[in-house]
């Protein structure tokens, strides 16, 4: 970190709360999340399905469904998305920042050439460009994620889940965003390709000089390509820290678990005995007295189940647990 | 910790010979998808299939499942070729049984967990044939315990959306269990699963093998499941395997330069230089001549072949294929000169 100051925060979040309406009453999914990304830094968000990771990227561009609601303030560009005017929003949308979802290897149209889907959002935000002009610009998006230029041409059933995955990257880097959060944009691809995509996305972030946040599983991806990683359990961060910190060093047994669930080969102790961590993750409209974690802790005590454990400096790293200072 | 079961002398349970797979494309082309793979699995043994998208390791999975037909070559289980009539796959999948990648969409949304349990018991007459003499519901519950599935009762009457995705990957493995297989075929058995149950599901398929000597053939892209769970190792591409032996053989001393790159690009914060090949794995309509891997390999680009003098083989002339048991062995000219001389 070498500069502070709102001018290089391209995504500022503080205390941001978002709380579904159900019929089994509220839900509260994402319970008091601080995250900063700057210009030219990476940011990882781990956490396993339901922690609130896919919940706190929608608030980002103001994308959460109606049911939900935010508290707290999510700026993006120094502006507070969550209070915007929807032209304001518009506006911010793809060419301020923009989304790479989950699962965008089928949220291509499988009956529209992929030139013409990366082309939509110019059109949508430069009118006045011609035809050719916006040919250009997807010819070089396609060079630019590693495509050759004559794929605009392609339908989407012609294409690698990699290929794909670059056009989706392509089409989110459209209208040239300062800001973009990519959520799980590896899991369903090959270590081969994963490590194409992850050099891609480093490679954008070196040369176009945004700011990534990327959420994942899977923390070693995260650990391989992001600055700073934030862990998530049920709602809240439970630990922050450097990549390498966080994974090579985790101090709260949930990231501990997490770190483990992903062999380093070669490591004797993890042959015939996979790391993993039992049970489930809870409930969160019933969540458990104190720590969300102690039901699944291997080191719980009594204590823990007292008070939930505030975010606190262990070892020049913000952790949220009461042992996490102990031996 | 669990031994590996690997008995040099013993039979193997299930063997591949020469299996070939070819395919037409719509344009009239043949498609190679297994290419002469030789491969055996001695009882109790966990061997792992690894490779990217398009080495054929699923269609290999299928092909010893008996769901695919080998072009040329066969299938045996304990030496006898596989019978592919009505009556002879049912007798063949009481003994090796399938668990498909993807838990979520493998189960019928519209069936609760004792009826998908209870499918293939009816489907195999088990309750009849039981020699404890159990009735279904008995069996159903005890292959879902065995699968960590318990209370069992508690559960019978869910329906898929009610479960979280490691009980619907424990519902899978309980229905395949039920039949009391002799070998597992688990193709990507934990890979849309959360990073926390992912070592739960493993450290079942281990237990299993460990309590009911159950042999696993683990088809995977994920290297570090292999040393977690694996005692050997065949690494796969484009129709082939190119390099097998022990897990520790294959993980920590690889020799081809295909399974190197693999190694060298599995997310980690120190360890080797990352190799990441450029493009993918060819269409299988098109399977490059000399050594299929060269137009991808490192070691052929980067000169090391040149020097070696094997640069030339490498682009004209074929491997043989590895035999399936045995040391550890590599299908490349490089490593062959290599490894013949002294160090």
């Amino acid at each position: 970190m070498t500069e502070t100051g709102a001018a290089t925060e391209l995504l500022a979040m503080r205390d941001v709360r978002v709380t579904y309406q159900t019929s089994e009453g509220p839900l509260p999914a994402v319970r008091g999340v601080d995250l900063v990304v700057r210009r030219g830094e990476v940011v990882g968000v781990a956490g396993e399905s339901g922690c609130g990771k896919s919940t706190l990227v929608s608030t980002v561009l103001r994308l959460q469904p109606k049911d939900a609601e935010v508290e707290g303030a999510v700026e993006v560009l120094g502006d507070d998305v969550q209070t915007m005017k929807w032209g304001d929003l518009r506006a911010l949308r793809w060419a301020g920042a923009s989304i790479v979802f989950q699962g965008a290897l089928h949220s291509l149209n499988p009956v529209q050439r992929v030139g013409r889907q990366i082309a939509e959002p110019i059109g949508v935000h430069e009118p006045g460009l011609s035809t050719d002009a916006v040919d250009r610009r997807v010819s070089e998006l396609l060079e630019q994620v590693g495509l050759s230029a004559s794929r605009a041409r392609s339908y989407p059933h012609q294409l690698s889940g990699g290929q794909k995955q670059r056009v989706m990257i392509a089409m989110a880097l459209a209208c040239r965003p300062q800001l973009i959060v990519a959520d799980e944009p590896t899991t369903a691809l090959d270590v081969m390709v994963q490590a194409q995509i992850l050099d891609l996305l480093r490679a954008l972030v070196r040369d176009l000089d945004v700011g990534l946040m990327i959420i994942s599983h899977d923390l070693s991806v995260l650990a391989d390509i992001c600055d700073r990683v934030l862990v998530m359990y049920a709602g809240r961060v439970v630990e922050s820290g450097t990549a390498a910190e966080v994974f090579a060093d985790p101090k709260h047994p949930y990231t501990a678990a997490l770190s483990g669930a992903f062999p380093r080969i070669g490591d004797q102790a993890a042959r015939y005995s996979p790391g993993g961590l039992a049970g489930d993750p809870p409930d969160p409209r019933s969540l458990p007295d104190g720590c969300s974690f102690a039901p699944r802790c291997p080191r719980v005590v009594e204590r823990c189940t007292s008070a939930e454990p505030p975010l606190a400096d262990v070892g020049g790293r913000p952790v949220a647990c009461i042992r996490a200072g102990e031996p | 910790m669990t031994a590996g079961p690997t008995d040099a002398g013993a039979a193997p349970l299930l063997e591949a010979r020469g299996v070939t797979v070819e395919f037409l494309t719509r344009a009239g082309h043949a498609a190679r998808a297994l290419d002469g793979v030789d491969l055996s699995v001695q009882p109790g043994e966990v061997l792992a299939l690894v490779g990217e998208s398009g080495s054929g390791k699923t269609t290999l999975a299928r092909t010893l499942m008996g769901l695919q037909r080998p072009t040329r070559g066969q299938v045996l289980l304990e030496g006898r070729p596989l019978d592919y009539s009505a009556r002879g796959l049912r007798s063949y999948r009481r003994r090796v049984q399938m668990v498909l990648q993807d838990a979520a969409g493998a189960l019928n949304p519209r069936q609760n967990v004792y009826e998908s349990v209870a499918e293939g018991i009816r489907l195999h007459g088990r309750a009849k044939s039981d020699d404890q003499g159990r009735s279904e519901a008995e069996l159903v519950a005890a292959a879902m315990s065995d699968a960590g599935l318990r209370p069992p009762e508690k559960l019978f009457l869910r329906f898929p959306h009610e479960l979280s995705g490691g009980q619907k990957q424990r519902v899978l493995i309980a229905g395949a269990l039920a039949l009391r297989p002799e070998l597992l075929l688990a193709d990507e058995p934990v890979s849309s699963l959360d990073a926390s149950i992912r070592g739960e599901i493993l450290a079942l398929l281990l237990k299993l093998r460990q309590e009911l000597g159950m042999g696993v053939v683990v088809v995977t892209h994920d290297l570090g499941l292999a040393w977690n769970i694996a005692d050997r190792i065949a690494v796969m591409y484009l129709g082939r395997v190119v390099e097998c032996g022990t897990t520790e053989e294959v993980l920590i001393a690889p020799r081809h330069p295909y399974t190197k790159a693999l190694l060298s690009v599995v997310p980690e914060i120190e360890g080797l230089e990352p190799v990441v090949l450029t493009g993918e794995i060819p269409d299988p309509t098109r399977i490059p001549a000399g050594c299929r891997f060269h137009p991808r390999c490192p070691a052929l680009a980067d000169g090391t072949a040149e020097r070696a003098d094997v640069a030339g083989a490498c682009r004209t002339e074929p491997l043989e294929v590895l035999p399936g048991t045995g040391e550890h062995r590599t299908a490349c000219h490089l490593d062959r000169v290599m490894s013949s001389t002294p160090r």
